[in-house]
């Protein structure tokens, strides 16, 4: 009887089917059905359908294939790409956060884009460098290829510079202190964060350290969190709060995009984001009213510092493994990296083509696309692409988290405690073989 | 025309004791056997096919490293045998110390949660039975929290608590000057007792419903003989509510507590994700080493020891409540 | 009644102050809802700058709350309908009867309960797609998967309250009720249901709400057809921002119809035994 009952469960278990085998298609394309699984970009997912659906009828004009979409919100993006990994029944084409490249590469359930499935959409060439090296681990053919690119950049609020009588934007970390402390009066802070997200925590994490020489993975890949670079780094970001006092304690709490609206009404003069345009506008600020400059640097150079000045941040776009028509997948992918649509989509998303061609349109050569340009192609560094990417982002993103809980509570922090902090959270990676 | 008067066939006489065994009876008897396995047969097949199953693959899963790489072939995925426990029970180890820490900040949440949601579910029960005007409204406003749905409530809570633009601070600092210093709810040591501040808010209407629904089942002529024999008010609820709804408060209190230990979207969305120290439950952090680190083999490993806890919890719970009963 | 003073002024006193608890929140709910949006991000105000109801109008446009609204409608009903019948049935037999594996089954009914929903999430959806693929029913992206996941979530806590409720129903009355010859069903549906209604209508609200707002596993096993409310609430936070006052407004929307449903309930809770009332 038990037996009989494990057999049963095993049964409703273990997958029946065997692999299917994406064999090649008919010749013709024509009638074949393909499921998409678009990411949240655009202002609302409704407003994310708006944008992909006529272009989706514009594909099947043209190639036959018929695109189901479906946009999923970051909430549950990843459970959803988890659940159809495990058990095999997922969709054919899907975008995906460029960070997850490395853990999603790691499953197998992804298409490899080797060198012939590159020319197949189009060729490697047509992508920018600094979108294309983050696919993935090196060494290895990436997941997917880049779809939209985006940078981190400062964003600040020329009237109250005006204000301030300060001609431009900080291009040194010591200058957006200095700045920083004129802006810092009454209910006005220079500078905001947002303290309680682990993942803007992880990403400003990975800049600065890169800026003090610092690394969280060595060369093997083995996690290096309390490493004295990286200490620095965090510290310089920390202090801002800290021992500048140009941020608000407050700040140490905001999850919920509060550094959006708090420089949208001018409660901040300083904001360090992605692409905020789209939003600052939602939250009514007028766009002549601020400015877009790169990231400022450490001045000195440190010892063994880079220089970087944000995360390639972005979506790629990948192909499901299991996929029981792979050439149309591949259509698709090609379709939506074209030049023409890449200018479409990105001018709609506010984000950046991640091919060189789309660049030639007007809306991508005003200056702050420029800027957000020059960033990603010279001074943009790609997250650590190891497995264990993930770890580093919610450990390291948790400590800084709470760290600035520390300091908002008005207790000092030290290096050492940041140093003891991160080795905790080193101590808890868990190596995936 | 003859009638033939046939001879009545004595019957047996049924002798108590010595039932006749016919193949009736046994057949009657046999269904009697069976009828409370009928009755019970859907509920185990669903059980089965939603929960119980799936449990056991999560007991297999604990039993496996069970990270990236394997997820698309689960079924190959090596066998470990105890070193996820290992690593999890590992006191000295951050992950071990860090799941003790979580285990603590949960049995602090559980018992100040479940305890507040009973005792205003029950103090309003009580005070709601007597007929007054406004009393179906008053008692509808009061399961208003548990109609909402749980995302909107709480980042409704998460607002309210805002340091700077919340409710309560601009209550308490600005408008009754109560304290000086703006205190952070969000982050920090006043963490958890936010938390448990929305999930009493959440939890109490439902303790509110099981309770009347309960306190309808008590006869008055119970009220009246101890109203008959002098007792006051606090001694009726004492000797005749209390007792009269043993049965439902032992059931509603045992499973708030469980529900109350798993408990994870709350602490999920008022804290935007990942919850401070002070606060972090059980559940968070075996999401955070599971899904989010990819390693579900050591996620499961510390459901299987949480499912383990609480099972004694249970179980000597049950003993306690049951020799109570048996004794009373 | 004889009522003493006491008695009167702390249930005034406590019912208000329960009041004014519960009421914080719903107030900064309703308020937001007619909020523009601006008023959502900044300072704490007790009155909106200006009333507005362009959340009412916007939310339709964000979120389709039309389809999902009747997605969970529809999901929440039929799961609260079978697992109502399915838990009376096996709360019957646990307090009614005594058979070989009832603590068993109990037991493992409960420890249900003890294990985090989130490790249930990739099992029950590879037993879907296995099934599916079996027999040919679709259980994933469907409504019928639902259905089934969540009148299956409320059974534990269904059953072992429906038998609490059960136990305080005498024996006297099945036994009177076996002399004028009902059988089991018979018993069932004649002695024990009318009188345990307050009961199995708690079940049943909770049942429904439990299917109503559960957002986990609807994410993950519907698709755009059959995504349910609360998983649709979830959009109205994106990448970027939050619509406050749209989130708040669709939260009160879709919560009427709940709470009107409240109010008609209060009728069942003074049926059964007694309108009991404590003097």
């Amino acid at each position: 009887m038990r037996r009989s009952a494990l057999a049963l469960a095993a049964a409703l278990v273990v997958p029946l089917a065997a692999a299917c085998g994406s064999g090649e298609d008919s010749d013709s394309l024509e009638g074949v059905t393909i499921t998409y699984w678009a990411s949240n970009q655009g202002t609302s997912l409704e407003h994310d359908a708006a944008v992909l659906q006529p272009e989706l009828e514009k594909f099947k004009e043209r190639t036959g294939i018929t695109v189901n979409l479906e946009v999923i919100g970051w909430d549950n993006l990843l459970n959803r790409i988890l659940a159809a990994a495990t058990s095999g029944q997922g969709p054919d084409v899907l975008n995906i956060g460029n960070t997850w490249s490395a853990s999603l590469q790691a499953t197998g359930a992804f298409l490899p884009f080797d060198d012939a499935t590159m020319e197949a959409i189009g060729g490697r060439d047509r992508f920018l460098e600094g979108s294309l090296s983050a696919t993935g681990a090196p060494g290895q053919p990436p997941v997917g290829v880049p779809l939209y690119s985006m940078a981190y950049v400062l964003y600040y609020n020329k009237k109250l510079f005006a204000e301030a009588g300060l001609d431009g934007p900080p291009t040194t970390w010591d200058e957006l202190v200095e700045y920083g402390k004129k802006l810092t009066t009454g209910d006005q802070w220079g500078l905001v964060v947002e303290g309680a997200n682990i993942s803007e925590n992880s990403h400003h994490a990975f800049t600065f350290a890169q800026q003090y020489g610092g690394d969280f993975f060595d060369e093997e890949g083995k996690p290096q969190f309390d490493a004295d670079p990286n200490v620095a780094g965090i510290k310089r970001y920390l202090d801002f709060m800290g021992v500048h006092k140009i941020v608000n304690p407050s700040a140490a709490e905001y999850a919920n995009n509060q550094s959006l609206s708090d420089f949208a009404s001018g409660k901040a003069a300083m904001l360090l984001w992605q692409a905020a345009d789209t939003a600052l506008q939602q939250y009514g600020m007028n766009p002549d009213d601020y400015g877009v400059a790169p990231v400022p640097f450490e001045e000195p150079t440190p010892p063994g510092g880079r220089r970087i000045n944000s995360m390639v941040a972005g979506i790629n776009i990948a192909v499901f493994a299991e996929t029981k028509h792979k050439e149309a997948a591949l259509e698709l992918v090609k379709f939506l990296t074209s030049d023409e649509e890449q200018i479409i989509l990105n001018k709609a998303y506010a984000s950046l083509p991640t091919v060189h061609g789309a660049y030639r349109d007007p809306a991508f050569q005003t200056d702050t696309v420029k800027i957000f340009q020059e960033v990603l192609a010279n001074t943009a560094a790609p997250l650590p692409a190891v497995p264990e990417e993930a770890q580093f982002e919610t450990l390291v993103g948790t400590a800084i988290k709470d760290l600035f809980a520390d300091i908002a509570s008005g207790k000092t922090v030290t290096e050492a405690d940041i140093k003891a902090k991160l080795a905790a959270a080193n101590a808890q990676v868990t190596p995936s073989s | 025309m003859t009638t033939t008067t046939a001879p009545i066939t004595p019957v047996a006489p049924a002798s108590p004791g010595a039932p006749v065994d016919t193949p009736r009876r046994r057949g009657r008897a046999v269904r009697r056997a069976l009828t409370p396995y009928a009755f019970l047969l859907p509920a185990l097949v669903m059980e089965l096919l939603v929960h119980l199953v799936p449990m056991a693959v999560g007991v297999w899963i604990s039993f496996r490293e069970l990270t990236q790489f394997f997820i698309r072939r689960w079924s190959e995925a090596p066998f470990v045998g105890l070193e996820n426990y290992r690593v999890v029970l590992d006191w000295s180890g951050p992950t071990g110390a860090d799941l003790v820490h979580s285990l603590f900040v949960t049995i602090v949440y559980t018992v100040c949660s479940v305890g507040l949601s009973w005792l205003f579910g029950f103090t309003a029960g009580v005070l709601l039975q007597k007929r007054f005007r406004g009393r179906n409204v008053l008692r509808t406003m009061f399961l208003t929290p548990y109609a909402l749905p749980a995302y909107a409530a709480v980042i409704t809570w998460s607002f309210l608590l805002q340091r700077d633009q919340g409710m309560l601070n601009h209550i308490l600092v600005d408008q009754l000057h109560l304290v000086d210093e703006r205190p952070f709810w969000l982050i920090g040591d006043n963490s958890l007792w936010s938390l448990i501040m929305v999930a009493v808010w959440r939890t109490w209407p439902f303790a509110l419903l099981c309770i009347t629904a309960g306190l309808q089942a008590i006869p008055p002529d119970l009220y009246e003989a101890s109203a008959m024999d002098g007792a006051g008010f606090l001694r009726q609820v004492r000797e005749v509510t209390l007792p009269m709804l043993a049965p439902v408060n032992r059931v509603l209190i045992l499973v708030l507590v469980l529900w109350s230990f798993n408990d994870f979207s709350t602490p999920f969305v008022l804290f935007g994700g990942s919850a401070p120290r002070p606060a972090e439950l059980i559940s968070i952090h075996i999401y955070e080493s599971s899904f989010i680190t990819w390693n579900f083999g050591l996620g499961s490993a510390m459901s299987v020891l949480l499912l383990l806890f609480l099972f004694v919890v249970t179980v000597v719970y049950l003993l306690a409540v049951n020799r109570r009963r048996r004794d009373a | 009644m004889r009522e003493a003073r006491w008695i009167r002024v702390t249930r005034v006193v406590v019912l208000s102050l329960l009041a004014l608890f519960t009421l914080a929140p719903l107030y900064v709910m309703v308020s937001s809802s007619v909020k523009p949006l601006a008023d959502v991000t900044d300072d704490f105000r007790w009155w909106p700058s200006r009333l507005t109801v362009r959340p009412f109008v916007d939310m339709w446009s964000t979120v389709p709350l039309g389809r999902y609204f009747v997605n969970s409608v529809v999901v929440s009903l039929a799961a609260m309908a079978f697992s109502v019948v399915v838990a009376i049935f096996a709360a019957y037999a646990v307090s009614r009867y005594r058979f070989r594996g009832r603590s068993a089954f109990s037991l493992a009914v409960l420890s249900t309960q003890m294990f985090p929903g989130i490790l249930f999430l990739l099992p029950l959806f590879l037993i879907y797609v296995n099934l599916s693929r079996i027999t040919g029913i679709n259980l994933y992206g469907s409504r019928l998967g639902l259905v089934i996941t969540y009148l299956t979530f409320s059974l534990p806590f269904s059953i072992w309250m429906l038998t609490g409720y059960f136990a305080s129903i005498p024996r006297e009355l099945d036994e009177s009720a076996a002399v004028d010859g009902a059988g089991p069903l018979r018993t069932l549906v004649q002695v024990i249901l009318p009188t345990a209604l307050p009961g199995i209508v708690a079940v049943a609200v909770y049942s429904f709400m439990t299917a109503w707002g559960e957002v986990l596993f609807a994410s993950v096993m519907t698709g755009e057809s059959s995504r349910t409310l609360a998983v649709g609430l979830q959009s109205y936070s994106t990448s970027n921002y939050v619509y406050w006052n749209q989130v708040m407004a669709a939260s009160l929307v879709v919560s009427i119809p709940v709470v009107a449903g409240f109010l008609a309930l209060q009728r069942h809770f003074v049926a059964g035994l007694t309108a009991g009332a404590v003097k």
